[in-house]
């Protein structure tokens, strides 16, 4: 079988700036993939690559084993996407801008049919500039679907948006991935990522830098457990602490990965005693621990 | 539904929806035509331009700074005063002939001047000859000046700038991201003013005719093909200065820059042969000053397509230039 995407040694450079670092990347048909990380890591620029709408300096992209170069018409007629910023003319109606998207493709679904999948029936004779961000954004999403593609590229959907409209566009998004049809998105929410793709790549400068499922990047820590503690004054060596499996520090804030709780809490409390707790916090690990243990750094910075 | 009809509807609703770009195409050039159709009266003083048909006359008016003496045959006199060329013509007679436009007030004012350095003490053995048909007045040569410079405006910020706003808006790089037709999108923009052209210029020459009686002295059918060729030069010519640009003040710099030059130097609201005799070659290749030459042509001297071919090649030649160039360069992300 072959893969929907598949990217190979992918370069991308503006005059002196590196936006992608040798990349590799290969995304399964039927899958829900992520793109991880901080921005300016060259997410969008990776994304847009596959989208053929940016040359690459250097490598080779393929999508549902076919090329840009020779394929254009045939793919554009296969794929959907939403850009991470597009401002539809603000004097549109909703069903007027899917009625002009869908009529570029010589198939696909009808506006009434996506108008119910991202729920904007009620506004479909409202202005695009009359629309909340969420409502924008499901719109988008929906330009996106009006040609009923087999894969679908969504960079950064969610950004900017309340809990609830979030929560909308992950239904969305999960009700097409159910339709055995490929989705490549890219975020830098953890929670979005972990609830959404059945594997993510962590990028950092250009660069995948960790490839799996959430789960088995998460248990990658060692861990499944996260304890951080900030202290008044910076801690003497603390050893090997029992049920510890990764500890660091900077200023005071610690950051202990733990297996079980119950017995490195009692450990951990012990041994930052003689340099005065603040605050002591427990909750499970994320993503971006997995980012923080990879780079030294935060995903939001 | 095909997707050419969806962008070109797409084009007028949008059009239509911002009340704004209406005025600007439909109500300004009438509220103009308006304004400038009672201003004539009141143009500035300068020397009065005489045409004399005799050389004896031009002795008799030299070393009068108010007058500015041209000799002519009496047919050249009577063209130049139909194009407005000079205010006055004076034939020797006798009795000597004035022969002029009695609403403008420049025609008037060279009349007494001519008339008072012929005749200081005041002999009145002249013949008037007012020449106010229509086709000899300034109203006549205006509208087919506001008609080019309207065709001119509405085609670069109809085209140039509603393109750049949506590349910047990102909706460029949307719409090419899926298998829309490139030439369909942009052939949109091209029938979308071919459409309102339609619309614009029966508005404005039927007011012209009911306001001032300007009518077309050629035919009606050579008068709106040629708009329409101007329409499409100047649609070229906004799609060109869109091709590059990636925010709106790049592309109002360069519309600005391109129409300064014929805003003045194309003949809409006074002659070019008032321009220095080395520059006027120039100014008849700018595109607005062809189409105003052509549209003038027909509907002052009734001209037929010989009588533009001149005109018409150069704007076929700046469309085709203008296009090829454009659709070559465009950025379309």
């Amino acid at each position: 079988m072959t893969a929907a995407l598949r990217c190979e040694k992918l370069v991308k450079r503006y005059g002196d700036v590196t936006a992608v670092d040798g990349l590799d990347l290969e995304v399964e048909s039927g899958e829900c993939f992520g793109l991880l990380g901080p921005n300016g890591a060259g997410k969008t620029t990776t994304v847009e690559i596959l989208e053929g709408l940016t040359e690459p300096t250097a490598g080779s992209v393929e999508v549902l084993g076919m090329r840009w170069s020779d394929s254009e018409r045939a793919l554009r007629e296969r794929i959907g996407l939403s850009l991470q910023e597009t401002h539809f003319p603000e004097r549109l109606t909703v069903r007027e801008v899917l009625r002009l998207f869908r009529s570029f493709f010589s198939a696909g679904r009808s506006v009434d049919e996506v108008l119910d999948l991202v729920s904007l029936r009620e506004k479909q004779d409202a202005w695009t500039e009359k629309l909340s961000g969420g409502q924008r954004q499901r719109l988008a999403v929906a330009v996106g679907l009006v040609g009923d593609p087999q894969v679908l590229f969504l960079d950064e959907p969610t950004t900017g948006l309340d809990p609830q409209s979030r929560r909308q566009l992950w239904d969305i998004i999960t009700g097409f991935g159910k339709e055995g049809r490929t989705v490549l998105l890219t975020t830098h929410y953890m929670d979005e990522a972990e609830k959404l793709c059945n594997r993510v790549a962590i990028v950092d400068r250009g660069k995948v830098i960790a490839l799996g499922t959430p789960q088995a990047l998460i248990d990658s820590l060692g861990g499944p457990q996260i304890v951080e503690v900030q202290t008044q004054r910076p801690a003497r060596d603390l050893g090997q602490l029992a049920g510890v499996h990764a500890h660091k520090e900077s200023d005071g804030a610690h950051l202990f990965t733990v297996e079980q709780l119950h017995v490195a809490l009692p450990e951990i409390l012990r041994a930052l005693e003689p340099s005065g707790i603040e605050n002591l916090v427990t909750r499970r690990a994320t993503l971006e621990d997995v980012f923080v243990q990879l780079t030294g750094r935060r995903l939001r910075e | 539904m095909s997707p050419f009809l969806e962008l070109t509807g797409t084009r007028l609703k949008l059009f239509v929806r911002e009340p704004g770009a209406v005025f600007w195409t439909f109500g300004f050039p009438l509220i103009l035509t308006v304004a400038l159709g009672i201003a004539f009266r009141n143009r500035p003083p300068e020397p009065s331009v005489v045409a004399v048909t005799s050389n004896s006359l031009k002795t008799a008016l030299l070393g009068d700074e108010q007058l500015s003496l041209r000799v002519l045959d009496e047919r050249e006199a009577r063209e130049a005063l139909r194009t407005g060329k000079v205010d006055l013509v004076v034939e020797p007679g006798p009795p000597i002939t004035y022969l002029y436009d009695s609403t403008r007030p420049e025609s008037r004012l060279a009349r007494a001047t001519t008339d008072l350095k012929l005749h200081p003490h005041g002999e009145p053995a002249t013949l008037d000859k007012p020449v106010t048909e229509p086709g000899s007045r300034y109203i006549d040569f205006l509208i087919p000046g506001l008609i080019g410079i309207n065709l001119m405006t509405a085609g670069m910020w109809g085209i140039g700038y509603v393109l750049v706003e949506i590349r910047v808006k990102k909706l460029l790089k949307r719409m090419v991201a899926t298998p829309m037709s490139r030439a369909q999108f942009l052939f949109s923009f091209v029938v979308m003013r071919s459409l309102f052209l339609l619309v614009e210029l029966p508005v404005l020459l039927g007011f012209a005719w009911i306001a001032f009686h300007v009518g077309i002295a050629g035919s009606l059918a050579l008068f709106l093909a040629v708009a329409l060729l101007g329409g499409l030069m100047f649609a070229g010519l906004g799609l060109l200065m869109a091709s590059r640009a990636q925010n709106q003040h790049t592309v109002n710099g360069l519309i600005n820059l391109l129409q300064f030059p014929m805003f003045v130097g194309s003949g809409v609201f006074f002659s070019i042969s008032r321009f220095p005799a080395a520059l006027q070659p120039w100014l008849k290749l700018l595109p607005l000053t062809a189409l105003n030459d052509a549209l003038r042509a027909i509907l002052i001297d009734g001209a037929g397509v010989r009588g533009i071919a001149v005109q018409v090649g150069i704007m076929a030649g700046y469309a085709l230039a203008a296009f090829a160039v454009a659709l070559r360069i465009f950025r379309w992300r």
